[in-house]
């Protein structure tokens, strides 16, 4: 595996630039994709800076304004400033993106580590799973947000939830394949407890795949998390996210497009930004399915 | 091969076991007490306490899951808390529109999506190629329901050549029922496309540089004939896996599609009832969704023997 190409050996400060341009040149994605992340990042950490208007100051006389000067994205049907609202929704959905892949993510690990060396845990496990996976992600977190009411815990939670079967099975299947190694065979005959095992030799060998999955777990999740805040089964309706943005844009579509328009356009090139980091990842630590994908 | 089709129906016992368990649990847990609801303002505690027991109410989990999973066997979802009607008679109302959207999404995906992903392969590195896959990206990241705005800004509201939303059965006329669905099969399809002509590369890619269509192109086999018969069957089998896992994708977006083009289907159905809190049409309906892509997946390893025929069970 080309593990080398992420971590570089150690070399000379001034030749550092040069190694740099030379990665961003083998993998432009991840070049790409990194910077427009950073972007979107740097305008969720910036946003009080960045508003020109309060997020929700309420302005009946300027409502349903087009873009101008005053308001660069046009106001809502309350008047509010759209370009601040979107730039403050940033915040929530790299939230919810970045929160579910760490979430499902560690609980998925946890339990594909398990899976792969307990044959009873394995067994109850993985008949759990496969029915979680039988129900279309979108209706169980919709289910689970209906269950547990809106707020931005309970979003992260019931994605992170619809995430997780997909996670172990990916965990649970590096850990057969690496199970057979005959290091890990000579550690197991060594006597080595099952935990050090784990820890020592699985695990590091699935935190590359595991990476690439979690950038994708990120980018569907902001689209989940946009999803249930648009049919009003996701982030609490005071709350500027996109989704809750474009929720309340329906109703004026035909007249007012670019309430809808513009945070549909933030929320897809967050997802793009988080994408093409995900497939230059791919790439770049796994040579054997770039040339396939 | 029957064996087989035997083995894997019972294989999908315990996964639909599983599903129902969740979507049990989810009713036992739903917060409001339906005793009470059914009771109305005017009952006395005792009142309640008697509905409850007559419902079945007072019995523990399993048991009430034991009778819940009879009725769903016998075709009964349960009764809708705020109309009062079954859910299977609501869910048979709302099923012709999602039928005809997702039947007519997956038709329009599949012929865009797999000859784009041939043309990618056999050009693989040009332009074509960069373009194909370009766009296959964009369809992963625009979410379905901003292609949806975009689409009917473009062609409803600036070139005014396809109506806004609504929908309108066959029954109705075949035109004005093709022309309701072009764009919500459109906006629906273009991530199960982007997913479908990903594969359909891929998987063309490897057969593409296998020794027999090196033959076949070099006994001088014209493209088409080498592209079409030799190497697409044998890169069919990841392609037909990618659509029936994708159809959890298309399930998901139905919801949006039908909101968005305001249809009148199972979509729009489970919003109504979330607004709600309409719990037993939450459940029917995941209830359903979850058989129907079981029941897809099901039929593609059941296919996999007749595009390879190496493949016996």
């Amino acid at each position: 595996m080309a593990i080398t190409t992420l971590n570089p050996p150690r070399i000379a400060k001034s030749r550092l630039t040069g190694r740099l341009v030379a990665q961003i040149k083998r993998h432009p994605t991840v070049a790409l994709g990194s910077s427009l992340l950073l972007l979107m990042v740097a305008m969720a950490l910036l946003a009080p800076l960045l508003q020109t208007h309060g997020p929700q100051d309420i302005s009946p006389a300027d409502r349903l304004q087009n873009p101008s000067s005053e308001f660069v994205f046009g106001t809502d049907m309350l008047g509010r400033d759209l370009y601040s609202r979107v730039v403050h929704g940033s915040k929530i959905s790299l939230l919810v993106g970045v929160g579910v892949a760490a979430i499902s993510i560690s609980v998925g690990l946890a339990i594909g580590l398990l899976t792969g060396f307990l044959r009873w845990f394995d067994a109850i496990v993985m008949r759990i799973m496969d029915g979680l996976m039988s129900i279309p992600p979108v209706l169980l977190a919709i289910a689970l947000m209906a269950l547990a009411g809106a707020s931005i815990q309970n979003v992260i939670m019931a994605i992170a939830i619809a995430e997780i079967p997909r996670v172990v099975r990916l965990v649970r299947s590096l850990v057969l394949s690496l199970r057979e190694e005959p290091y890990v065979e000579a550690a197991v005959s060594s006597g080595t407890p099952l935990l050090r095992i784990l820890i020592r030799h699985i695990l590091p060998n699935t935190l590359a795949p595991l990476l690439v999955q979690g950038t994708y777990i990120f980018a569907s999740a902001m689209i989940l998390e946009a999803i249930l805040s648009f049919i009003g089964a996701g982030t609490p309706p005071e709350i500027p996210s996109w989704g809750n943005i474009m929720a309340e844009g329906r109703t004026y579509f035909q007249s007012a497009p670019f309430i809808i328009l513009f945070p549909g356009f933030f929320l897809s090139l967050a997802v793009l930004a988080v994408n093409l980091l995900g497939d230059g990842l791919r790439d770049a630590l796994d040579p054997r399915l770039a040339r396939r994908l | 091969m029957f064996s087989y089709i035997v083995q894997r129906l019972l294989a999908t016992i315990p996964v639909m076991g599983v599903v129902a368990l969740v979507v049990f649990s989810l009713l036992y847990f739903s917060p409001g007490d339906p005793a009470t609801i059914i009771a109305g303002d005017m009952a006395s505690e005792e009142d309640v306490r008697e509905i409850r027991e007559q419902m079945g109410l007072d019995q523990p989990y399993f048991v009430r899951f034991g009778t819940w999973i009879g009725g769903v066997l016998q075709g009964d979802l349960g009764t809708s808390i705020f109309t009062n009607r079954p859910v299977a008679d609501l869910i048979m109302q709302r099923l012709e529109p999602t039928v005809a959207l997702t039947v007519s999404t997956m038709i329009v995906a599949v012929a865009l999506a797999v000859p784009l992903g041939i043309i990618a392969a056999w050009k693989a590195g040009t332009a074509i190629d960069r373009i194909v896959m370009g766009f296959a990206v964009l369809g992963f990241s625009v979410p379905v329901f901003v292609i949806a705005y975009t689409l009917i800004l473009i062609f409803s509201v600036w070139l005014e050549v396809l109506p806004v939303q609504g929908y309108v059965s066959i029954t109705e006329g075949f035109l004005p029922f093709v022309q309701h669905l072009i764009l919500p099969s459109l906006a629906l399809g273009a991530v199960f496309a982007a997913l479908i002509a990903r594969i359909t590369r891929a998987s063309m890619l490897e057969v593409l540089s296998q020794d027999y269509v090196r033959t076949a192109k070099s006994k001088g086999l014209n493209q088409k004939e080498v592209l079409l018969r030799h190497a697409l069957k044998n890169a069919a089998v990841p392609i037909v896996t990618i659509i029936g896992i994708g159809v959890a994708l298309l399930i998901g977006g139905v919801v949006i599609t039908e909101t968005v083009f305001a249809i009148p289907g199972l979509g729009r159905l489970t919003v109504d009832a979330i607004l709600r809190r309409d719990y037993p049409i939450i459940q029917g309906v995941i209830l359903l969704f979850s058989f129907v892509y079981v029941f897809i997946n099901l039929l593609v390893d059941v296919s996999y023997c007749f595009f390879d025929p190496r493949i016996r069970y």
